[in-house]
């Protein structure tokens, strides 16, 4: 089964044999896949029944949690990587969670829609109404993304919160990037990955 | 009873015995010189004989977990839900045993049973029994069984602290411990309402300081005030209200002290019912035990150092409506076994049955417990 094209990004990330913590696991696939390839070991986080059970088909070691409740069960520095992908922007606090997956992980990595993206701006500043784009593709009154954010808030946030960003991709709904996205990720940018630590 | 058996039952089962002669050390520092086993087994052992799976009961439970003894029974084995074949507890995959733990009531030694040393009835005299010490019998019924490693050890309640022993105490032996239901160790809340089913017990004066079988009498009113304040705590708040809510058995208060709620006339049934067929020496026993399951107190009460040794992968599973063993404690036990780095997989099942979820057929709860058994590959 070939992996969703951000998981694909970010597994190129991770070292082989490191530990790896994902929160909002989903159906488990980038464990799963690092676990057979990158002899990764570690755990997924997910609050979703019907999830929990595919986590466990793919024998994925998964707890059932809500993020939102914290991550006070895990100890400082247990794992290499933390993972959130297409979570942070559903998140109460999203700068509170940013600093515990830094407390409890070496590097940290997310993946949020790009709310900067041109045809966002287009949909809210000409059409004024919500965007609705294949990357958000919910109705602004029955959606879970609660913080949305842009390229330019995210770092900012970081810069504030003393975070160092290590690596950045800015990428399309497939997951494809090019030049200018590269040269204009906050408004060319669908989707945002980022790979970062805590600033020393 | 049905007339035909349902195809996802084991069936017509047997119970079977093993007697043992090599004495048993207990924690309480006696010694049981002999002792009886009653058990049941479901399933084939396999030729290589790794996919057999223990499963541990609960306070009031027994050796019966599945199938029916005769076609006369009313109801099957108290975990026929999640026993059979094509069940999370594969019949068809695994070799299930369960046996009756020592201090029961059900056949295994206990105190209804002769000691040998006098010949009369152990009654009070009978040693109080542990966890640890109920897992180190286990492993001797295994070893006769020539069963050298549990593909899994099983338990929800008491029975999912007998499996987090065996990982502990057994670190070889099990591949998986499921535990469900389960707390590391009670409470004080827990251990109070265990001193008043007690306090119930000895109280009556039909107990007769545990010697009632010389007097040809049981210390029913003790037993069934102990089994009702069980099950109050075995439900949710929620689950009594749907249940029975302030439903009146006969339509009008009589201003009397007769039963008059339904959920009264609930009670009184169950705890009549059970004062027939559990023993109260037994029952209080087994509170005990659950009281004095600490296993983290061995190891400078820190459970994840308690873990380390053990080499299991771990299913948790945890009721949301379970005050009894919330779900709260399920994860002092997630907690402890991610600080070691575990193989673990926990489900919280919201469910509004309270502590009894874990007996019922709650399909997500289903759901994850097969899938994960399902991990396991053994044929």
């Amino acid at each position: 089964m070939a992996l969703r094209a951000d998981l694909d990004i970010i597994s190129g990330w991770i070292t082989p044999g490191s530990r790896v913590l994902d929160l909002g696991c989903g159906d488990g696939a980038l464990l799963a896949y690092l676990q057979d390839n990158r002899r990764v070991t570690g755990y997924g986080l997910e609050i979703d029944d019907a999830n929990i059970v595919k986590c466990v088909q793919a024998g994925v070691n998964v707890i059932q949690t809500d993020l939102d409740a914290g991550l006070s069960d895990f100890q400082a520095d247990a794992f290499d990587y933390v993972v959130m992908t297409q979570t942070l922007q559903a998140i109460y606090y999203p700068h509170r969670l940013l600093n515990e997956m830094l407390r409890i992980g070496r590097e940290g990595i997310v993946t949020f829609p790009n709310f900067g993206h041109y045809q966002a701006r287009i949909q809210i500043g000409l059409g004024g109404h919500m965007p609705i784009s294949k990357s958000l593709p919910n109705e602004w009154y029955d959606t879970p993304n609660i913080h949305l954010c842009t390229v330019k808030d995210f770092e900012r946030l970081c810069q504030q919160q003393n975070i160092h960003i290590l690596q950045r991709n800015v990428v399309d709904h497939a997951h494809k990037t090019s030049l200018g996205m590269r040269l204009l990720p906050n408004l060319l940018g669908e989707i945002a990955l980022y790979r970062f630590e805590r600033k020393r | 009873m049905p007339d035909t058996l349902p195809p996802d039952s084991v069936g017509l089962v047997t119970p079977q015995s093993l007697h043992f002669d090599t004495p048993l050390q207990l924690d309480c520092g006696r010694t049981l010189p002999q002792y009886d086993f009653v058990y049941e087994t479901y399933g084939k052992l396999n030729p290589e004989h790794s996919n057999a799976v223990l499963i541990c009961h609960a306070l009031s439970g027994d050796h019966h977990a599945a199938g029916y003894h005769s076609m006369a029974d009313r109801k099957p084995g108290w975990w026929e839900t999640c026993i059979g074949p094509g069940k999370p507890i594969d019949t068809d995959r695994y070799f299930v045993v369960c046996p009756n733990n020592l201090g029961g009531c059900k056949g295994s030694t206990g105190p209804t049973s002769t000691n040998p040393a006098n010949g009369k009835k152990y009654g009070p005299d009978f040693p109080i029994v542990t966890v640890k010490d109920w897992v180190r019998s286990q492993a001797t019924l295994a070893d006769a069984m020539g069963i050298e490693q549990w593909a899994a050890v099983i338990g929800g309640s008491l029975g999912g602290m007998q499996s987090i022993q065996w990982a502990i105490d057994y670190p070889d032996r099990v591949r998986h411990a499921v535990v469900i239901a389960a707390a590391p160790r009670l409470s004080a809340q827990n251990i109070a309402f265990n001193e008043l089913a007690r306090q119930a017990i000895m109280s009556d004066p039909d107990f007769h300081a545990g010697q009632y079988y010389d007097h040809g009498v049981i210390p029913r009113r003790g037993l069934m005030l102990a089994r009702m304040l069980g099950h109050i705590t075995y439900l949710s708040d929620d689950v009594m209200r749907s249940k029975f809510g302030r439903e009146l058995r006969e339509g009008k208060l009589n201003f009397g002290f007769d039963v008059e709620f339904q959920v009264e006339s609930y009670l009184r049934y169950q705890g009549l019912s059970f004062v027939e067929h559990f023993d109260a020496n037994t029952y209080l026993l087994m509170t005990k035990a659950l009281d004095y399951f600490d296993p983290a107190s061995e190891f400078d009460n820190d459970l994840a150092v308690a873990f380390r040794q053990a080499r299991a992968e771990f299913l948790v599973i945890s009721f949301t409506s379970d005050w009894r063993f919330s779900t709260a404690r399920s994860r002092e036990i997630v907690k402890a076994l991610l600080e070691g780095g575990k193989h673990i997989t926990y489900a919280k099942v919201s469910a509004d049955q309270g502590h009894d979820a874990f007996l019922l057929p709650i399909p997500y709860y289903l759901d994850v417990f097969s899938s994960y058994m399902k991990r396991e590959v053994t044929t």
